[in-house]
């Protein structure tokens, strides 16, 4: 498959790429909800927005009124709204949740996928223990009660947490915490009892959770998926919401850098455009080389992972890696370049770099991810 | 059966038919590959015999039109007789300047006489051809070239000096931009065509830092060239030659690693590596390395249809160079001592060092990094002044 957008792709991007400059931008969402300090991070009216351009139902399949789309398409609209910083619940919701919803039962289906579709329903996806990424290792355990489980333990940086109508989580239902077995995803509704809620704003102004459950009940049909055989849906959720988000960092890089270069063309020092220093141009040439590059394996990776290819795992890794080091140099160069108004709040180019911080982490940062490609490649 | 695989089982049973088996087995050195030209001297009878029963089919230049010597292939074609050669193991039939780099310069802007009688010659491996372009003033700043035509009725007599002409003591003829009006930069340059037997032509080998080079220096005293031996207009030379840079620096950038790619820390942790700094440095690397083969891969999909930036190519130049030489470097701190040997049978004459010093001129020859970002910068970002 070449790796280039096929026409019906190139006519989403269009369609996505007007809808969020006119609809997401930076004033009218992330400032605004910022500045209103504002519960949940995101505006409500923008997600039914995402509903009717059909977007929060596009990788579920059209049996559930889906559009049956895949990674690249997400992609499209997630560089979208990194380029725009529009806060979203997209990429927890319409990509990592609807991808373990996807092959989850009729009920949970049916429970959960008309709202997501409508723009009505936002999830929130719970793997984290501790301050950094490592899935490996889940300590959070359902234990067997009755007809169904009950819940206990704690889960960090679980982003709209708080505001989510269900929180997917994964559990240990059965050996010890590093075991690869005997985990289980569960879909857990958010007035369940026993659910405690610190959210707190992070750096890039979104809002996160750290979720304690104190023996949640939960009935059998809330499981997704097999009991004890949780891995390979989480390993799913894991590889859509790691693709997503480098391809979300794409597009604050790509922000970043527009921002940039317009800067270098407009801004006067010594009597010349900045933009005409060399020490500035071979800095935004090398930068614009590394961007492509990252584009490019970010387009590859979704390929592979819409495939079903083997290559993917490793290919996705590599993305996000490869995207969160480009991107964040992407938003460094930025703030530099933009000298002193770099460093106000008024100027926007600070708030690509405070996203990217967030982004960086969410699902791995990438060391978490150079470690992964020198497992996967056998070394 | 459609005619595409019509063609792929034709060209399969021909390879399989005529490829002698001492040709499908890997180019182990330089001297292994088949450059063609009046002194070459075949390696071995198998080595002739494959490019004589390849250039008599037009294979040796497989999407060049048959009147010049080509087997007219079109790009779904040539692509299946690549995909069908690498299949059978199956080296090049030949290799060569005027393939590469003459070859796409004369096809865009010779005439149809040049065509004919250059490009037969060079598919057949008859004439072996290199490229005049650098002087010892004239490295980054190529426009500013002083080797100079005299004008002289039916010929021009040419004086000055080339640099950095690789096989120049091998080869045939010439490829050569030298300034035929002083008062024009730019368009003060002609490409012209020469015999290296011509009286006052020598050349002289330039030893480098990894050892011996095909890198020449090449000296013209009172060089006589007639006017037919021109390509494209008068003057206008620069148009031809950076045309050709392109498609060098594409070539050098090693575009198209595709997903065949495989990664270096699996190869040197195989031997039993055990230092965490530098698995993370390798890990660090093959990320930047799958990422930019993926650059590759899109960058040729790109120019298939006709939507990749004409100045990408100065871009995968620079990052691809970039990256070959922290290769070298990962492979050397790998290697450790042995890979120190200059002269040994462990290290096949230093191979290692060797390599590793000369990827260092990856990033100077045909065109510097610090000029392919300048380009990028100017081209593609149109940053004011660049």
């Amino acid at each position: 498959m070449p790796l280039y957008y096929t026409e019906d792709q190139a006519m989403l991007a269009e369609s996505v790429t007007g809808f969020m400059a006119d609809e997401g931008g930076i004033k009218k969402q992330l400032r605004h909800w910022r500045d209103t300090n504002c519960k949940d991070g995101f505006g409500h009216g923008l997600w039914k927005q995402f509903a009717e351009m059909g977007l929060t139902g596009m990788l579920a399949a059209e049996a559930d009124g889906g559009l049956a789309m895949g990674h690249v398409e997400a992609g499209i609209v997630l560089a979208e709204i990194g380029r725009n910083l529009t806060p979203s619940p997209f990429l927890t919701t319409s990509v990592m949740g609807v991808t373990a919803l996807k092959e989850a039962s009729d009920d949970l289906r049916g429970r959960w996928l008309p709202g997501i579709i409508a723009g009505e329903t936002v999830l929130a996806v719970a793997i984290d223990e501790g301050a950094k990424h490592k899935p490996e290792k889940i300590a959070c355990r359902a234990e067997k009660a009755g007809n169904g489980f009950r819940l206990t333990g704690a889960k960090d940086f679980v982003v709209h947490g708080a505001s989510a109508d269900a929180i997917i989580v994964a559990a240990r239902t059965s050996g010890s915490d590093s075991d690869a077995d005997g985990v289980t995803l569960f879909a857990v509704p958010k007035d369940a009892a026993g659910i405690g809620h610190n959210a707190v704003r992070l750096v890039d102004s979104s809002i996160a959770s750290h979720v304690r459950f104190d023996g949640v009940e939960l009935d059998g049909s809330s499981v997704i998926g097999e009991v004890d055989g949780g891995r390979a849906m989480l390993n799913k959720v894991l590889s859509a919401g790691r693709i997503g988000a480098a391809a979300e960092q794409t597009g604050v890089g790509g922000g970043a850098f527009a921002m940039t270069t317009t800067y270098l063309k407009t801004r006067k020092q010594f009597g010349k455009l900045i933009g005409e220093f060399q020490a500035l141009q071979h800095r935004a040439a090398h930068l614009y080389s590394e961007l492509e590059i990252a584009e490019a394996v970010v387009i590859k990776a979704q390929q592979l992972l819409d495939g079903g290819s083997e290559r993917a795992e490793l290919m996705v890794s590599v993305a996000k890696a490869k995207a969160a080091r480009v991107c964040n140099l992407a938003v460094r160069e930025g703030v530099q370049m933009h000298g002193g108004v770099g460093m106000t709040d008024e100027y926007d180019i600070g708030l690509y770099m405070k996203r990217e911080r967030a982004l960086t982490e969410f699902m791995g940062d990438a060391n978490y991810h150079a470690e992964r490609v020198a497992q996967l490649s056998g070394y | 059966m459609s005619e595409l695989e019509a063609f792929r089982a034709e060209i399969r049973a021909w390879i399989e038919a005529n490829c002698p088996a001492e040709m499908r087995t890997p180019v182990q050195g330089e001297d292994d590959i088949c450059w063609g030209g009046r002194n070459f001297v075949f390696k071995s009878a198998a080595q002739k015999q494959w490019m004589e029963v390849c250039a008599a089919k037009g294979y040796t230049v497989p999407d060049w039109p048959v009147a010049y010597g080509g087997a007219g292939m079109n790009p779904a074609q040539a692509k299946i007789w690549r995909e069908e050669m690498a299949r059978a193991g199956a080296r090049p039939p030949l290799s060569s300047f005027g393939i590469w780099m003459l070859g796409p310069a004369l096809l865009k802007f010779g005439t149809e006489e040049q065509k004919v009688h250059y490009l037969g010659q060079v598919a057949r491996g008859e004439i072996r051809w290199c490229q005049g372009y650098s002087e010892p003033g004239s490295g980054s700043d190529l426009v500013s070239l002083q080797t100079y035509g005299e004008d002289k009725g039916d010929h021009w007599v040419v004086n000055g000096q080339k640099i950095w002409t690789s096989y120049a003591d091998k080869a045939d003829w010439i490829f050569c931009l030298v300034r035929t009006d002083k008062t024009n930069t730019y368009q003060g340059i002609s490409f012209l065509l020469f015999d290296m037997t011509t009286p006052g032509v020598t050349t002289k080998p330039i030893k480098l830092i990894s050892g011996s080079s095909p890198f020449c220096e090449t000296f013209f005293d009172n060089v006589v060239v007639p006017k037919s031996q021109i390509v494209g207009q008068l003057n206008r030379g620069w148009d031809v030659a950076t045309y050709l840079l392109g498609h060098e620096r594409e070539m050098i950038s090693g575009a198209g690693g595709g997903e065949q790619t495989s990664t270096i820390g699996k190869v040197l942790t195989r031997n039993g590596l055990d230092d965490p700094m530098l698995r993370a440095e390798l890990a660090a690397f093959d990320i930047d390395a799958l990422a930019f083969a993926a650059m590759g891969e899109k960058f040729l999909d790109e120019i298939k249809v006709g939507k990749a930036h004409p100045a990408q190519p100065n871009m995968m130049k620079y990052a691809g160079t970039e990256l070959n030489k922290r290769r070298h470097e990962l492979l050397m701190a790998a290697g450790g001592s042995t890979a120190l040997e200059w002269e040994s049978e462990a290290t096949r004459g230093g191979a290692p060092s060797r390599s590793w010093l000369r990827t260092k001129a990856n990033s100077i020859e045909g065109g510097t990094s610090e000029v392919m970002l300048n380009v990028v910068a100017k081209r593609i970002l149109e940053l004011p002044g660049a």
